[in-house]
């Protein structure tokens, strides 16, 4: 018999547990060409604010090994360029549609989220708090807790769409973090976003990127992210969105054993754009290997 | 767009560059000049991107680069063999106009790998003209015999001087059109370096001619969807960021707003 690869999450319903993480995948158009969209489990749009915002000045992606630290700086066309550009398309999938957010004040971020709420074709709202690359906003939430709070409350308190802060993993506890998001009305929690990084070229004694730092990506942060997913599993019941240096289904699965209950692949679709689907075949093969009737009995299945 | 699984044909030296022959069903048949593949480099497990490198030559069922190792990826790629599997995603961005007035002379303007995208490009503009290639030395000139063999006037500079002219190939292109024939209207298309196609786009923009220039950035996705590879861009409704990958490479020289030195602040309107 075939696995249930279905799940519920955030009160969303998804045919599988993989999605594809924000910044990562545009607006989904840019992959429609050569990824069947309907076989995702849902797709996050790139970070979207109250206004159009430019992002960094160039160079703002170096790869290195295993991964890639980028500091793109958030350039997007603002809510209502989003909803006009982009919304028609997306709303004729029939993959549910998260919104990454991000504000530089608590009052912008629910500010955006109030502007979404009715939206046909958002399905729930990522609360981007862990962007390393811009100075005010971003990282500045996401590694004070109080702070933290102060987006999730004024966000809940303008939306009925259900909300997922997004985790910085450059904090000295994330359970700290994960019982925030709990306690201020959070229906899920995703992590980890990238991890400030920084790249010097050593030829010009300058550093690689425009922006001096950015954010590490990619199979070099995988370990460090299932690490605070196990952490956060066991601080919070809400469920959990794991990412971070995903590339096959392996990856995916220790994430799920960890307790996320789905998953998000982001770096790994620039080289292959076949990895999330990739990933889905695998999981389900690794269910039907083990005995497993569906994903959701393997969330948290770790053995201690 | 095609995500194509295919294999090397063959790999030849052509002095400090390599051609890549693959074996292409979709992606060739549909490439137009001055788009590009994104070509993942077999083996290379630690490295997440795919490599953007122009397509030189396109047929039915096979394409050829024509690429210069550089650094990691493309350094590894002259590993590679006949009967290697290599993924590419192609064929990506928008490429040149090739439609022509008929009372317009073609101009190619070309620094190091740029004549791999304009050697296709002058098997398909409707009229011949002349190229202006520059490299390190006369190692790297590349395709003299195959532009001429398709009726082009190749010029050659050399910054070494081994081979034509001594020095950039702009000074090339300056000495020709001082003596050029005043009733000939030139239409420009250059690859190579910034510092060349800004050359080139003054020279067009203050002659009041067209001049199509593809440009290189580094690029993640090489689709649209990262926002690595921005370019700003001169638009009816304000400064704009263009992706290289997507709405490029090429730009007319009016579009593209050139970074001043010094400059710090990057605004765009939207
Ligand atoms: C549209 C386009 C077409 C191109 N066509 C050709 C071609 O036909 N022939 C050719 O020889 N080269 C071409 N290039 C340049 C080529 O992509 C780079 O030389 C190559 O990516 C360098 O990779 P590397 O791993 O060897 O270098 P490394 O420096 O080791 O690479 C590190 C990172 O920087 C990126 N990178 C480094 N230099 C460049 C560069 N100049 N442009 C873009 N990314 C870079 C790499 O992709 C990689 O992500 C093209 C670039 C673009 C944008
Ligand atoms: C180019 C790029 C752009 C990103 N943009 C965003 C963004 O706009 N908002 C956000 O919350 N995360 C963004 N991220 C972070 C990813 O969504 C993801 O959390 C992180 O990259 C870890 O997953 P990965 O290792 O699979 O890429 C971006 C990552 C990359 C590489
Ligand atoms: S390379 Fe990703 S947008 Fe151009």
């Amino acid at each position: 018999m075939k696995p249930d690869l279905a799940i519920e999450i955030a009160g969303i319903r998804m045919r599988n547990p993989v999605m594809v993480a924000s910044g990562t995948f545009g607006y989904a158009e840019e992959y429609a060409d050569v990824i069947d969209l309907s076989r995702l489990g849902a797709i996050v749009v790139k970070g979207i604010s109250l206004k159009p915002w430019s992002g960094n000045p160039i160079p703002r992606l170096v790869e290195v090994p295993g991964g890639l630290v980028n500091a793109i700086g958030l350039q997007n066309p603002g809510v209502e360029g989003f909803i006009h550009q982009h919304m028609p398309f997306l709303r004729t999938l029939d993959t549910p549609v998260l919104v990454n957010i991000w504000g530089r004040t608590a009052q912008e971020y629910a500010e955006t989220a109030a502007r979404l709420n009715d939206v046909e074709g958002v399905r729930g709202l990522e609360i981007n708090i862990s962007c390393p690359n811009i100075k005010e906003g971003g990282l500045a939430f996401g590694t004070n807790p109080s702070a933290a709070a102060d987006v999730i409350r004024a966000v809940r308190a303008r939306t009925r769409l259900p909300i997922i802060p997004k985790l910085s993993p450059n904090v000295s506890d994330i359970r700290v973090f994960a019982r925030v998001a709990a306690e201020h009305g959070a229906d899920a929690i995703s992590l980890i976003n990238s991890y400030p990084a920084m790249v010097i070229d050593v030829e010009r004694r300058r550093p690689a990127l425009a922006n001096v730092t950015g954010g590490l990506s990619g199979p070099a942060i995988h370990p460090i992210a299932v690490k605070l997913v196990y952490e956060a599993a066991q601080a919070t019941r809400l469920p959990i969105i794991g990412m971070g240096g995903i590339s096959t289904a392996r990856d995916a699965l220790e994430f799920i054993i960890a307790g996320a209950s789905a998953v998000a692949v982001g770096t790994a679709t620039f080289g292959d754009p076949m990895t999330a689907l990739n990933v889905i075949e695998g999981i389900e093969t690794y269910l039907s290997d083990h005995g497993f009737s569906s994903a959701s009995e393997l969330v948290g299945a770790l053995e201690q | 767009m095609h995500l194509e699984n295919t294999c090397v044909l063959s790999q030849k030296a052509l002095g400090n560059y390599r051609v890549l022959e693959l074996a292409s069903e979709r992606i060739a048949p549909a490439v137009r000049p001055g788009q590009f593949v994104h070509l993942r480099v077999p083996r290379l497990a630690d490295a997440v991107l795919r490599r953007p490198l122009s397509v030189f030559r396109a047929e039915a069922d096979r394409l050829a680069l024509l690429y210069k190792p550089i650094g990691y990826g493309t350094g590894a790629l002259t590993r590679v063999q006949a009967g290697d599997a290599v993924s590419l995603l192609g064929p990506l961005g928008n490429g040149f106009p090739v439609a022509l007035p008929p009372d317009r002379m073609p101009v190619l303007v070309a620094g190091g790998y740029g004549v791999a995208p304009l050697f296709l490009l002058a098997r398909e503009l409707p009229q011949r003209g002349i190229v202006f290639a520059g490299t390190a030395s006369a190692k790297d000139i590349l395709c003299r015999e195959d532009f001429e063999a398709l009726g082009w006037d190749y010029r050659a500079a050399t910054e070494d001087g081994t081979l034509g002219r001594q020095g950039l190939v702009t000074a090339l292109l300056d000495d020709w059109m001082r003596n050029r024939p005043s009733n000939l209207m030139p239409e420009f298309y250059a690859c190579g370096p910034d510092g060349m196609l800004r050359a080139v786009g003054e020279r067009a923009v203050v002659g009041g001619w067209r001049a199509w220039l593809s440009l290189d950035r580094h690029m993640g996705c090489g689709v649209g969807a990262c926002l690595a590879c921005v370019q700003r861009l001169r638009r009816p409704e304000g400064i704009v960021w263009g992706r290289v990958c997507r709405d490029g490479p090429v730009f007319e020289a009016r579009e593209i707003v050139w970074d001043e030195p010094g400059e710090t602040k990057k605004e765009v309107s939207r």
